[in-house]
């Protein structure tokens, strides 16, 4: 893991920047798979860094199996890291000791996928809402439903619907429910694992006006992770593209979305249809990827995207790019590509 | 490539549907899924089914494709697949058209195919089973239709079996099925939902691709916005069980004439508008058994006046090739998208 350690050296080691919530410096993530006998190890997060400022929204991207949600399990202590910390407001609680759980699960809070099967079906929307404070024990039943209508109108639904249950809601009211109930213990972050993916389009506006109105209102910062790129571009004000279990991108939106400077990013977003009828047929022009993804299994050494990339070269066999600021380039965004100037140079 | 280009009477449309109607339920509580459609699939051109989850897409095409075993029932003036009107058309033909003229390919590659039997089996059970080849043959254009989807070094892989494929060689596998047999029609139900952008964008190229070799007609059934705009000639817009709107993709995304077709296209993201609020549907897609009187949109629509309750707009005429359903699409057309 010499190689993640130097990737966050480069990135800035261990100086305190302010406003920092939620920092993970080198996060490693191993499964073991098949048969105990000839067990391989997938490796789903291999030496992932970042920061999380106070009220901003950071994107996650990448295709599946590249270890986003790993990552987003992580972040919010279900998932112990095999290597590397997290800190929450500067303290270490990687340990995943009581007293860290109780510190992470009060101040990061998990928004999943699917509304349906992350919200208990016998219980009402009142007391689903409020059940991370009943763990607490930080209120009585009383204040609980006070707290419970409270939430549920800051989501944009009504104090009447408080004794319905999950099944009585559509697909969005359910989705609204779910960050509700994180919201519960007033979180300094919410990790949303593709919150929108599972919703249709007239729905999937609402959620996301949702949270960018909780990100401004409240100064909860966001992790989102999602497939569609289009939405990630509206809602973060940073990005990171990750490519089996790695960063291959990471900076403010607006730089990687108009100028890529990762090869894999490049490919990503030509990949990406448009509703802009005067884009139409710009999916034919975009950049293929060699190949098939990867098996994390047995990823390939150097750069994990060597197999796949149209500009790799004898280095990129070998030697892992750093995350590291393009020269010339004028923001703080990092590529992890030996060639990120020519990337950029292309895209200008 | 074995594929025979124009093979079949020009002129005539791939799948011609007036009329369907699909409910499910008992008779007495009918749960009217589709409400009286009427759907054109010219040859070699894709057309874009598209709607909100409910709106009664599959549906539409379980009935086209003669699956009325899940407890609907269907009722249509017209269904014709090609040259087979499958209404007045022999048992015989019937089967005949739905077994070979046309293809199926759904989004969940996995559970559509046998996890038992080799890739190259399935492949080949197809052309034993419809033209009668024997094993041999029908291995080796197994294979040939491997390659045609881009599964590398299909000679190899030929006898590998699902699992050992990756989701998009899966769904690869699944469209090499679909046309093994030359169909008029290929309907595609939500094909590349559950993949990745760079395999979804390799799929839609291969179904354009293929259109083009082939001539086949292909309905291709969306919620994907982008994905109607990149490769769809033609969209049908569906709204609880109806159609609301239909033209050439091109002109409907830059001026449409329904105002929840227009809904739709400012509710997804653009690079222009970002950062600020996107544009929201007010509820959500009604369930079929309560659709408002007059307009079923109306209760969620932006343009809705007093007639809208009273009297159900038909879908007709707007401009060149574009049909709405709206009682205001005069006006709603004269408003670019913004
Ligand atoms: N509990 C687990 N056991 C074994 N492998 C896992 C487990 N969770 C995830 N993986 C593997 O780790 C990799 C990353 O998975 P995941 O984090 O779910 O990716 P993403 O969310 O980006 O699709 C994948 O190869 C996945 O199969
Ligand atoms: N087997 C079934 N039994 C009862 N209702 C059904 C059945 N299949 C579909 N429906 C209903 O018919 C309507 C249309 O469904 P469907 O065609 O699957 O929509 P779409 O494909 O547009 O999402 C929905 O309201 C759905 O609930
Ligand atoms: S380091 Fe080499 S292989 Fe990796 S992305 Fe850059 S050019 Fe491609
Ligand atoms: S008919 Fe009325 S309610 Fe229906 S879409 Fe048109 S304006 Fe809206
Ligand atoms: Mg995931
Ligand atoms: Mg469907």
């Amino acid at each position: 893991m010499s190689l993640s350690v130097d990737q966050h050296e480069a990135a800035g080691g261990a100086a305190e920047s302010p406003g920092v919530v939620l920092r993970a410096d080198a996060l490693v993530k191993r499964f073991r798979v098949g048969p105990a006998i000839r067990s391989n190890y997938v490796s789903a997060v291999d030496g992932v860094s970042l920061d999380l400022r106070r009220g901003e929204s950071l994107g996650i991207v990448g295709e599946s199996g590249c270890g986003k949600t790993t990552l987003a399990r992580m972040l919010v202590g279900l998932e112990r890291p095999d290597g590397g910390t997290l800190r929450f407001r500067q303290r270490d609680v990687t340990a995943g000791r009581r007293a860290d759980r109780r510190l992470l699960r009060k101040g990061v809070q998990m928004i999943f996928q699917d509304p349906y099967t992350s919200l208990d079906p016998r219980m009402t929307v009142g007391k689903l809402v409020t059940e991370p404070l009943a763990a607490n024990r930080t209120m009585g039943a009383r204040a609980r439903r006070g707290r419970a209508g409270e939430l549920l109108e800051l989501v944009g639904l009504s104090v009447d619907m408080l004794d319905r249950f999950p099944h009585q809601f559509s697909g969005g009211q359910r989705q609204r429910i779910g960050v509700a109930r994180a919201l519960a213990l007033d979180p300094d972050v919410l990790v949303c694992d593709e919150p929108v993916s599972a919703l249709d389009v007239s729905v999937q506006a609402q959620v996301i006006n949702l949270l960018r109105d909780l990100q401004r209102r409240l100064g909860v910062a966001i992790v989102f992770i999602a497939h569609d790129l289009s939405v990630v571009r509206h809602l973060t004000d940073r990005v990171a593209v990750m490519y089996l279990g790695r960063i291959a991108e990471i900076g403010d939106s607006d730089s990687i979305f108009e100028g890529p400077a990762h090869p894999y990013t490049r490919a990503l977003l030509s990949a990406s249809p448009s509703v802009d009828p005067a884009r139409r047929g710009q999916l034919a022009q975009r950049v293929k990827l060699i190949g098939e993804p990867p098996s994390p299994i047995d990823p390939p050494v150097g750069c994990r995207f060597h197999p796949r990339c149209e500009l790799a070269q004898d280095r990129c066999r070998t030697e892992t790019p750093l995350l590291r600021v393009p020269a010339d380039d004028t923001g703080t965004r990092r590529s992890a590509c030996h060639f990120a100037e020519a990337v950029l140079t292309d895209a200008r | 490539m074995t594929i025979s280009p124009l093979a079949r009477p020009a002129g005539v449309d791939a799948l011609t549907v007036r009329g369907l109607r699909v409910d499910y339920g008992d008779p007495g509580a009918a749960i009217p899924a589709v409400r009286g459609i009427d759907l054109d699939v010219p040859a070699g051109a894709i057309v874009a089914l598209l709607g909100e989850s409910g709106s009664g897409k599959s549906a539409t095409a379980r009935a086209v494709l003669g699956l009325d075993q899940d407890g609907s029932r269907i009722a249509a003036d017209e269904i014709r697949i090609g040259s087979t009107d499958l209404l007045r058309a022999s048992d015989e033909q019937r089967r005949r058209a739905r077994g070979s003229e046309v293809g199926l390919v759904m989004q969940d590659a996995l559970s559509a195919l046998n996890p038992v039997l080799s890739i190259g089996r399935q492949l080949g059970e197809l052309f034993e089973v419809h033209l009668g080849l024997s094993r041999r043959k029908a291995r080796s254009r197994a294979v040939e239709m491997l390659g045609l989807v881009g599964i590398p070094d299909p000679a190899r892989r030929v006898d590998d079996y699902p699992h050992q494929f990756s989701g998009g060689m899966r769904q690869r596998i699944l469209i090499a099925m679909a046309i093994a047999l030359e169909p008029t029609l290929l309907i595609a139900d939500e094909p590349t939902t559950a993949l990745d952008v760079t395999v979804q964008a390799q799929i839609l190229d291969l179904l354009d691709d293929l259109r083009m070799k082939t001539d086949m007609g292909v309905l291709l059934i969306t919620h994907d916005l982008g994905v109607v705009n990149e490769v769809a000639d033609r969209v049908v817009v569906m709204y609880a069980g109806r159609v609301v709107e239909s033209g050439v993709t091109a002109a409907v995304f830059t001026h449409p004439a329904h105002p929840y077709t227009q809904a739709l296209l400012r509710s997804v993201p653009q690079a222009s508008g970002r950062r600020e609020d996107l544009l929201t549907i007010a509820g959500s897609p009604p369930s079929p058994r309560q659709v408002p009187s007059g307009c079923s949109f109306r209760t969620r629509c932006r343009w809705a006046v007093e007639l809208c309750a009273d009297r159900r707009p038909e879908l007709a005429g707007v401009a060149e090739g574009r049909l709405a359903a709206c009682h205001r699409s005069a006006e709603v057309l004269d408003v670019a998208v913004g």
